[in-house]
């Protein structure tokens, strides 16, 4: 299954004449989920929306199911591409059900389909479907406004999802929670996973492979068993700033 | 003076009317200006280069006076003259500037991480702005959609000014007449009207920005629908399929002859009339019959001579009349014969003052005018005719520069001593109402002023009946009539269109 297969060949970026991403390479295969993890600034979102054709590449490539980014029509391949953001950026003036609907109404739905799909995602990422469904955004705590946000990204079935720090602004409870909530549906779905962060610790909860980038470079991509016993010094100082649990 | 409830109950029809065509032009306006400031909104918004100098625009048609905008228009084919029309033209434009600028500030003030998300779940252009965008600047847009309406409401009054009808035209009307009661019977219901929109669109608001707003716009709609459809029956019911359109200045005197010529055609022309009486001053009379948009109104022969063709006075009423009439006739317009009165101006001081002073002329007046304060109507100090000739045939001197104020206004003005002499109409009935005497123009300084009534001369052509009807007033009409008509509307209060019925009989 190559659905939602990403390759990033040789790709240079850069925003206001300084270099973002210089000859950055990257393969993401069809249904894992890639963490990449960085420092702030380190050039994380930029890939991002590089996939979903947010910005297109200087130089280089990013293919997306095989075809360059270029070639495919932006409304097209981002509706194929579910993204999150850490502000979600749910419509505050649409219901629950409204913003978990907007993608499946555009692709021209009829309402029986789009009211048992929104049934059906809010059950997935563990809301209940009849006390929800008809609540405003600032009706919902943060835990639950990011359910939301997932949910609307997989509206539509999508192969690939992005994930840009979206657990970032929870409490660390509400935070877990949501880890395993997300790897329960990621499974479920097969769903080819981006996600960034600077949070080594959330890199290890989710990703089958963890990415570490540093000033517009990956210097290393690997397991996360492997990444833990790295001993390059910049990706050994992401690996500090985890907080010491205790881990029997 | 009239208790307002008793005038509101015996004028309920007109004024049943008058605000039904308040509400058509304000609401039509408000309508065509969203139809065009939101999409414009739309696109500055998106063009911040273009933001700047489009909100700069707006600001400056919105600093212009309304009056002077409706000056502005007069000459402008298609879109000026005078009526309806033109009165909606210049509402829309003022009511641009507000719901332009509260369209941009709504769209800029939308977190960029909502839009974004839009953008990157695969909206087009389109659909970010119909899902996302207006929606949420929806409730900034009606603010200024409410800012335009209340504005409307109060500008749609001075459209009474050139004859778009509305609720102006009683404050108008009252203003000629020196009358607060019909200034309020005016004011009032504007000042509610007012009141009631700013509420209504206050309401949409505040329900917009809560939520369940999907109620507040169809409910809205509808009830702007009805109110419209209402408005519009009235106005349209109330309109006769004119034939010949009446004009007249906006002075009692032009309201009353107004009056009479519309009268004069209803009973003996055999077409039916449509007044557009209180139309302004003199310029604005003529260009609306250059234009076509009146057919008839009555002129003073020396100020046809001097305002409308711009000549040098002259002190012949015959020689006036002859260079008028043919400078008509070569416009397309006959001037029919005289009707009988001369207005001059009059110059007016207190007549207690002129018996403590022994005051007859102009000229024993010279003689203390030096301790005096003037006030005079914008035109009387314009005019070749008007005070900079009179001062100097007279050696006149005032303690201070002359006041300027709105004709009707100068003679409340003088009888209540912020002014001391002004310069008014010789057949003004306040004149004997407010206890105001006449000083002799002892120098023949004023050229003959008499009255006639001028008419597009294919409109007579059309009507010879209507032209035969007209030569019936022709010299049936002393100084003593005039005056005494003036006398009834202006200090007795009665109805115009009763008073020259009565004339007529």
């Amino acid at each position: 299954m190559a659905g939602g297969a990403i390759q990033f060949e040789q790709v240079s970026f850069s925003r206001s004449s300084l270099p973002v991403l210089s000859r950055f390479s990257l393969d993401v295969n069809a249904g894992e989920v890639l963490a990449l993890v960085g420092r702030s600034g380190a050039g994380k979102t930029t890939v991002l929306k590089l996939v979903n054709r947010l910005l297109l590449p200087e130089s280089g490539a990013v293919r997306v199911e095989d075809r360059d980014t270029r070639d495919w029509s932006p409304i097209q391949l981002r509706r194929r591409v579910g993204y999150v953001l850490q502000e979600v950026g749910l419509f505050p003036h649409l219901t629950v059900a409204g913003n978990i609907a907007v993608v499946p109404r555009l692709e021209q739905w009829n309402a029986d389909r789009c009211g048992s799909r929104v049934h059906e995602l809010l059950d997935l990422v563990g809301l209940d479907s009849d006390s929800f469904k008809s609540r405003f955004p600032d009706q919902l705590s943060g835990g639950q406004r990011q359910r939301v946000g997932v949910a609307r990204a997989l509206a539509v079935d999508p192969p690939v999802l992005l994930m840009d720090e979206p657990f970032g602004a929870l409490d660390p409870l509400t935070r877990a929670d949501l880890h395993v909530a997300f790897r329960r549906i990621q499974r479920h779905l097969g769903t080819t996973v981006m996600i960034v962060t600077h949070d080594m610790g959330e890199a290890f909860a989710l990703a089958d492979r963890i990415g570490v980038i540093d000033r517009g470079e990956l210097i290393a991509l690997d397991a996360p068993r492997v990444i833990a016993a790295s001993r390059d010094e910049r990706v050994r100082r992401l690996l500090d700033a985890v907080p010491a649990v205790p881990r029997s | 003076m009239l208790s307002l409830p008793r005038f509101w109950s015996s004028h309920r029809g007109e004024l049943a009317t008058l605000l039904a065509q308040h509400v058509m032009l304000v609401g039509l306006s408000t309508i065509a200006a969203v139809a065009v400031a939101v999409p414009l909104g739309i696109f500055a918004a998106r063009r911040p280069r273009l933001a700047a100098p489009l909100t700069g625009i707006a600001n400056v048609v919105q600093t212009i006076p309304s009056l002077a905008m409706f000056g502005f228009l007069l000459p402008v084919p298609l879109v000026g003259g005078v009526g309806a029309r033109a009165a909606l033209v210049v509402l829309f434009l003022y009511g641009l500037l507000p719901i332009v600028r509260t369209t941009i500030a709504g769209l800029r003030s939308i977190d960029p991480s909502i839009v974004e998300a839009g953008v990157a779940m695969g909206m087009t252009d389109r659909e970010l702005l119909r899902i996302v965008q207006l929606p949420l600047a929806l409730p900034s847009i009606i603010a200024g959609i409410r800012v335009a309406a209340v504005v409307g409401v109060g500008s749609a009054t001075i459209a009474a000014a050139i004859g778009a009808g509305g609720l102006g035209e009683y404050i108008y009307r009252g203003l000629s007449m020196v009358d607060s009661t019909v200034i309020l019977a005016g004011a009032i219901p504007a000042a509610l009207l007012a009141l009631a929109v700013d509420g209504l669109l206050l309401w949409l608001e505040a329900s917009m920005s809560r939520r369940h707003r999907r109620s507040a716009i169809p409910a809205a709609v509808a009830m702007a629908a009805v109110a419209l459809g209402v408005a519009g029956s009235v106005a349209v019911g109330a309109r006769t399929s004119a034939s010949v359109v009446v004009g007249s200045k906006n002075f009692t005197e032009q309201l009353v002859l107004g009056e009479l010529v519309a009268q004069t055609i209803e009973r003996w022309g055999g077409v039916s009339v449509d007044r557009r009486l209180n139309l302004g001053g003199t310029l604005i009379c003529d260009r609306a019959l250059t234009t076509g948009d009146i057919d008839v109104y009555v002129e003073y022969t020396g100020t046809a001579l001097t305002a409308v063709f711009h000549q040098p006075a002259d002190t012949d009423p015959a020689a006036v009349y002859d260079a008028v009439r043919d400078r008509y006739a070569r416009t397309g317009r006959t001037l029919l014969a005289p009707l009988g009165f001369n207005n001059t101006f009059a110059i007016l001081v207190r007549g207690v003052d002129a018996r403590r002073l022994n005051l007859q002329t102009i000229d024993d007046a010279a003689q203390v005018a030096a301790r005096w304060r003037a006030g005079f109507g914008y035109e009387f100090l314009e005019r070749p005719d008007g005070f900079p000739g009179l001062a100097k045939a007279y050696g006149l001197r005032f303690a201070e520069a002359p006041r300027v104020m709105d004709l009707t206004l100068t003679y409340r003005a003088l009888a209540t001593g912020q002014v001391d002499v002004i310069a008014g109409d010789a057949t003004a009935g306040l004149i004997k109402g407010l206890d105001l005497f006449q000083l002799a123009d002892n120098r023949r300084y004023f050229p003959p002023y008499d009255a006639a009534i001028v008419a597009r001369s294919n409109m007579l052509l059309r009507y010879p009946a209507v032209r035969e009807a007209l030569e019936r007033l022709s010299g049936r009409i002393s100084a003593a009539d005039m005056r005494a008509m003036n006398y009834a509307a202006d200090v007795e209060h009665r109805d115009i269109a009763a008073i020259v019925r009565e004339f007529l009989r």
